[in-house]
This record gives structure tokens, C-alpha cells and sequence, in this order.
């Protein structure tokens, strides 16, 4: 048993005043949860401090909230680690926790807020209906299969179910909509939870409107490239969903399906981005930013209205960067005088594209697992035996 | 120490003062780098979701490459680090997906072998605090950035996900900036948007995000008396510093903070003079840091 001070961001609308801080000591089993020491806070303390829970294992999603500025779920983040967490730098508080530090002195408390990118309700409570549930609906997250429904299920092989087993772990949380750093610039993006439940569909063999889920997610433009790729919702989800890695692959989806278009210049950007190290094996920026626009502009010149208002405004950081000199040697001036890769490596680099034209795995880890099958390995003779080498 | 030294694109390109101020700083701390001059892109995460296997397979050569050294590997940029880790991580998973990218390689003579002598991949960051070590960089400063007060940004992908990037065996390696302005005798700014996302992946695709993300960080560092940024990553370095006056304009207010690369806050702590570092070719200017240090220095 040890205390702990729990530093809780409070609200309550019915006051008329604005939100404040307030500390709870509890005292618990270091293993136990910060959602028990939440609650015991509300038992003992203060029974108006408000959060939504049920299960208390993680399976129901209710309690999403930021303990020390990460998004995560109180019942599945122990109150000793959320403790040490907080005090990893003696001398400074945990974020949200600027304003002074515990009463109980000696260390910094655990700083317990209610989830970001939502509005408050109460206390820790957020109202998830704008920035959640209407996202996850936008992505029409039912099945549309075409044609008569079957007399009895629809029977489909297992293994073409594996690839979206992922996304369907997500319990709805909000942890991931909560860390996402680019709902955070821009609060109208579909954001992760609603594109990882897309993929969830896209994926699936009995769904009959891919093409035009794709089509409809990357003409969105707060859609699958308004992803800013910060990898929060990945740390944040709380069952191993990776919502990014899902938008990735609804990116690769849409390129497959032949969506070569978008108000983003999404594709345009990664096509350009590819085509560029497979001819220099290093990045040209000046051609990968014509390109991104432009493509193809020694040939057919076709940019989008976005791609004009893109370039233009690309010009004057053009002009700032000949001014001090960042820009002034002719590689980083004309696009396409980057050098190649010396002395036949950029042939090695050829060899490895002409190669991938034939192939595109997609190695999931969640499916096969991050431990590695070294034993099967040896088994078959892919890895020499660690155990013969060291006798 | 010597390192199979992997610079990267950016920082040979629109940011060269990265690669110039590293090469310095490198030889004063006794650091041997021999540079991958054959190692291509890492693709920054972009050819990964083209061809998620070419993504592979690039990267795969690059190791190749640096172990046929037989060094560890060193990288600035902590794209280049979150890239290559994503690859390294699938690569390592699975000894039959290996074999089949291997198979590639073997008409280069290359192969990319799962940990053979605790092989590594690590940021200078990583490299300074975990292998050079904060007591040995502590007794080469000869300028102590006292007073010099400064906002550390890390870049997404020296941070996230914890998981793959070695936390479990590393859990502080998102406070190595605060270590290092300290034990270069700077003075750390604690702000909002320190390991928050600077926007650069987005900016030909959603500008107006993009921008507001890396002007609301300049501006909370600026808030909170910052009289300078630092960061392990040139493409933050390009959002950050190179469209600073753009994202002024989308946050709506001035702006106008020096955003210094790793190394070249560590080279001013070591001796060299700014210019040496490359500190003219920023587009946030560098002065105010420089008046600072020699108002120190007097």
C-alpha cells in the first residue's frame, strides 16, 4: 500500500466556472489501477467528481482520459508506474501539471486530465458525439455487399478475414482521437479511429464498394493524406490497433484501386517521392516539390487548382532560402540536377525497384507476431543454430 | 568510437549546415564516422506506404552496407531513425521475410543479418547520451551555454512508437535533449509542443495544418522565454526554421525564433564560432542566440 496524489483537472459546467485543478490522496497497491485510485478519490473525498467506467478491464472503452499528457485508458495504466511516469524528473511536473507542484511535497503528482480534441462535459467526462461517433459514421461503417444476401451467412475463406483482424480490435475508446496530432491543427480531419474502421470495411471480402470507399476517403480532403504521420494514436491505442498503420494501408488500397487523384496531392507526392530515389537513390527536394504538384511537367502539364495555390505558396520560402544561401547551389536550385548514387550503386538501387514491381508484401506484424520464429528458422534451415555455433 | 556514419538526404540538401556542423563536431569529440556514400533514401515512411516491401528491401541494404563496416550505425534525423527502425522492426520479426529480402540483395553481395554483434541503428542523440556518454561531452564543452534558454523538439520519430523505437530498454530517451542542453550548461524551456508533431509530412498535402502546427509550436516555445529551439530532426528543421515566416502568418502573429540543429548546439558549447556552423543559412535568424552567448561570454 503506498499514497498517491492524484492531480485532476476539474469542471463543472453547472458552476459557471471555468475549469481548475484539484489534488486527491489516495492509497493503494502500486499494481492497482489510477481509475481505482479515481474512485476512491470519489468515495472517500468527493462523490461529485465525475468519470465514465464500467468494466475495469479494459474490454469496454468508458474510461479514456490523458494521465501525465498521454492518452490511454485509466483502468488499464497502474497507479505506480503512473506515479514514477510523473516523477522521471524530479525537478519538473508532468505535463498539464505547470501550475505548482503536489500538496504532499516531495513528489510530482499524477496529473489526471479528461481526453483532448473533445469538448467537456464534467469533470472527466468528454462529449464524444462530435469529434467521435459522427467521424466513425461519415466512413459508413456497415457492410455493402452487392447482390441478393445469401439464405444463410456469408461464408468467406479465414484467411481472407486476417488482414482486418487488427482494426477490428478497436473498443471505441477515443484514446487514439484524443492524442491525434493532427485533429489537434485541424479539427474537421476524419481522424484515426473512424479511417482505422474504414479499413475495417475496405478490407473485408464481402464488402462490394471498395473503390468507391477509397475513392470517397482520398477526395476528402481532411481524409486518408490529412494524416500528418506522427505515430500519437499508435502509443495511445490501448489494444493494439495502430490506427496509422491502417491509413497507411488505405493509402496503398487506393493507389491499387487506381485513385491516382486527389485535392491533396497525396498520391502525387508519394509517386513522385518513389520515382525520384529509384533515378538518384537520394531525395531531390526541389524536383520532389515540383513533382508533388506538377507532375509530369516536362510532358503533359495537368495541376489541380490545389497544386497551383501549392506551388505558389511554395515560392516564397523558395526566395527566402536563395537569400541566405540555403538554396544557391544549382542541386537544390533546378530540380533534376541532383546527382545519382556513385559508382554503380545506383544500379543496385534499379535492380531492387525493378524487383518490387513483381512484389508487395505486406509483412503485418500484429498477424505474425514481433518475437520472431527463430525456432522454425532453423528448422528449415533459413538461420544457422545459435545453439551448434556456440558449441 | 568509431560509426558507419548514415547522414541522410535532407541534411546533405536544403539543411548542408546539419551535415557541415556534424562533420565538426564529430572529429572534436573524437567521434571516427565513416560515411555510407552508397546507402540510399530511407524513404521516410512514404515509399513504405507505396510498396511497403521496396520500403523494406532499401532499407535492408542500408544496414547491409553500414555492417559490411563493421560498425554500428549512425544517423541525424530522426525521420531517418523512425524509418528505418519500422523496417529494421519487420525485418528482425521474421527470419523467412529476411531470407526473402536478402534474396535481393544477394546479387550486391549484401545481406542484412538479424543482431550479429549487437548491431545498432541509433540517432547522434541516442549515440551521445547511451555510447559517448554525458560525462565525457560534459568535459569537452568550452563554452557553456549558460543562461542560453532552450526548447527541445524531438521530432515524432525519435518518440513514437515507444515500442519499437527501444524504450523498453531505453525508457528516457525522450528526455536525452533536456540531458544534453543541461550538460552542455544551457538552460531547458519547458513548452507544449516538444515532442508534438512539427507538420512537415503534410505540408504539400494539407499547408494550412501543416503550418499552424509548426507556427503554434514556435509560439509557445516563445511564450514560455525560449530563446532558441533545438532538434535531432532537419525535416522539423525545414518547418520549423525554413517556413517560419509563413507559418507566422497562419498562427497570425510574429514569430522569429532561432531553430538550431543538434549538432550545432553542441558545437557552440565545444568552441566554434556560429558561422562555422552553418548558422547564417537559417531562415529564422540566429543572432539573438549569439548576442545571448556573447553577453554570457563577456
Amino acid at each position: 500500500m503506498a499514497t498517491y496524489t492524484l492531480k485532476v483537472r476539474r469542471y463543472q459546467p453547472e458552476s459557471g466556472e471555468g475549469p481548475y485543478w484539484e489534488e486527491f490522496d489516495v492509497e493503494l497497491d502500486p499494481s492497482l489501477s489510477v481509475l481505482d485510485g479515481l474512485l476512491q478519490a470519489k468515495d472517500r473525498d468527493d462523490g461529485s467528481l465525475s468519470v465514465r467506467c464500467s468494466c475495469r478491464a479494459a474490454i469496454c472503452g468508458s474510461c479514456g482520459m490523458k494521465v501525465n499528457g498521454s492518452s490511454t485508458l485509466a483502468c488499464k495504466t497502474q497507479i505506480g508506474e503512473a506515479h514514477e511516469q510523473a516523477n522521471r524528473r524530479p525537478d519538473v511536473p508532468a505535463e498539464g501539471g505547470q501550475i505548482g507542484h503536489s500538496t504532499s511535497g516531495t513528489s510530482n503528482p499524477i496529473v489526471v486530465e479528461p481526453m483532448g480534441n473533445m469538448p467537456v462535459i464534467k469533470d472527466l467526462i468528454t462529449d464524444m458525439e462530435s469529434t467521435h461517433w459522427e467521424k466513425i459514421r461519415r466512413v459508413t461503417p456497415w457492410l455493402l455487399p452487392h447482390g441478393d444476401p445469401p439464405e444463410r451467412e456469408y461464408v468467406v475463406e479465414p484467411e481472407s478475414m486476417i488482414d482486418i483482424t487488427q482494426s477490428m480490435a478497436c473498443i471505441q475508446c477515443g484514446a487514439c482521437v484524443s492524442s491525434c496530432l493532427s485533429m489537434e491543427a485541424d479539427p474537421e480531419f476524419i481522424g484515426p479511429a473512424a479511417l482505422a474502421k474504414a479499413y475495417r470495411f475496405v478490407g473485408d471480402p464481402r464488402d462490394a464498394e471498395t473503390t468507391e470507399r477509397l475513392h470517397d476517403l482520398a477526395h476528402d480532403p481532411h481524409g486518408i493524406y490529412d494524416c500528418t504521420h506522427c505515430f500519437s494514436c499508435i502509443d495511445a491505442c490501448p489494444k493494439g490497433v495502430a490506427p496509422m498503420d491502417q491509413i497507411m494501408r488505405l493509402r496503398r488500397r487506393a493507389e491499387e484501386n487506381g485513385i491516382d487523384s486527389d485535392p491533396n496531392n497525396g498520391h502525387n507526392h508519394m509517386v513522385a517521392f518513389t520515382k525520384i530515389i529509384e533515378k538518384k537513390g537520394t531525395l531531390d527536394e526541389s524536383l520532389l516539390l515540383q513533382e508533388s504538384y506538377a507532375p509530369g511537367v516536362k510532358g503533359k502539364l495537368k495541376p489541380t487548382k490545389g497544386a497551383i495555390k501549392g506551388l505558389l505558396g511554395s515560392i516564397p520560402t523558395a526566395l527566402r532560402g536563395l537569400k541566405t544561401g540555403k538554396m544557391r547551389s544549382l542541386p537544390k536550385l533546378i530540380p533534376g540536377v541532383h546527382p545519382k548514387l556513385p559508382g554503380g550503386a545506383q544500379d543496385e538501387v534499379k535492380t531492387i525497384y525493378a524487383h518490387a514491381q513483381e512484389h508487395r508484401e505486406e509483412f503485418n506484424l500484429y498477424i505474425k507476431g514481433e518475437d520472431g520464429d527463430e525456432e522454425t528458422a532453423v528448422a528449415e534451415g533459413l538461420e544457422p543454430d545459435p545453439q551448434k555455433e556456440t558449441a | 568510437m568509431k560509426l558507419a556514419y548514415w547522414p541522410g538526404c535532407v541534411s546533405r540538401g536544403f539543411t548542408a549546415e546539419l551535415h557541415g556542423s556534424m562533420a565538426l563536431v564529430a572529429e572534436r569529440l573524437g567521434i571516427e564516422l565513416v560515411e555510407l556514400d552508397r546507402a540510399n533514401c530511407c524513404g521516410a515512411g512514404v515509399i513504405a506506404e507505396h510498396n511497403q516491401e521496396l520500403a523494406d528491401t532499401l532499407n535492408a541494404r542500408t544496414f547491409a552496407l553500414a555492417q559490411q563496416t563493421g560498425l554500428a550505425m549512425m544517423n541525424i534525423c530522426s525521420t531517418c531513425q523512425g524509418a528505418q527502425s519500422e523496417c529494421q522492426q519487420r525485418l528482425d520479426a521474421d527470419s523467412a521475410y529476411r531470407a526473402h529480402i536478402n534474396e535481393v540483395l544477394s546479387g550486391q553481395g549484401l545481406s542484412y543479418e538479424k543482431g550479429v554483434d549487437g548491431w545498432t541503428n541509433k540517432n547522434f542523440l541516442w549515440v551521445l547520451v547511451e555510447d559517448y556518454g554525458l560525462d565525457k561531452l560534459a568535459e569537452k564543452v568550452q563554452r557553456p551555454l549558460s543562461g542560453l534558454r532552450i526548447g527541445p523538439f524531438y521530432g515524432c520519430y525519435v518518440v513514437r512508437p515507444k515500442h519499437r523505437l527501444g524504450y523498453d530498454e531505453h525508457p528516457d530517451r525522450d528526455l536525452y535533449l533536456e540531458q544534453v542542453i543541461e550538460t552542455l550548461g544551457g538552460q531547458v524551456v519547458e513548452y507544449d509542443g516538444a515532442r508534438k508533431c512539427c507538420g512537415f509530412p503534410v505540408i504539400t498535402m494539407n499547408r494550412e495544418t501543416s503550418l499552424r502546427q509548426a507556427g503554434t509550436h514556435v509560439g509557445d516555445a516563445l511564450d514560455a522565454g525560449a530563446d532558441c529551439l533545438v532538434t535531432p530532426c532537419p525535416l522539423c528543421h525545414l518547418n520549423l526554421d525554413m517556413q517560419q515566416p509563413e507559418a507566422a502568418k497562419v498562427v497570425n502573429r510574429d514569430l522569429g525564433l532561432a531553430v538550431l540543429h543538434l549538432p550545432q548546439l553542441v558545437g557552440l558549447a565545444l568552441g566554434f564560432e556560429p558561422k562555422q556552423l552553418g548558422m547564417g543559412k537559417h531562415i529564422a535568424s540566429t543572432e539573438w542566440v549569439e548576442e545571448r552567448l556573447a553577453s554570457v561570454a563577456a
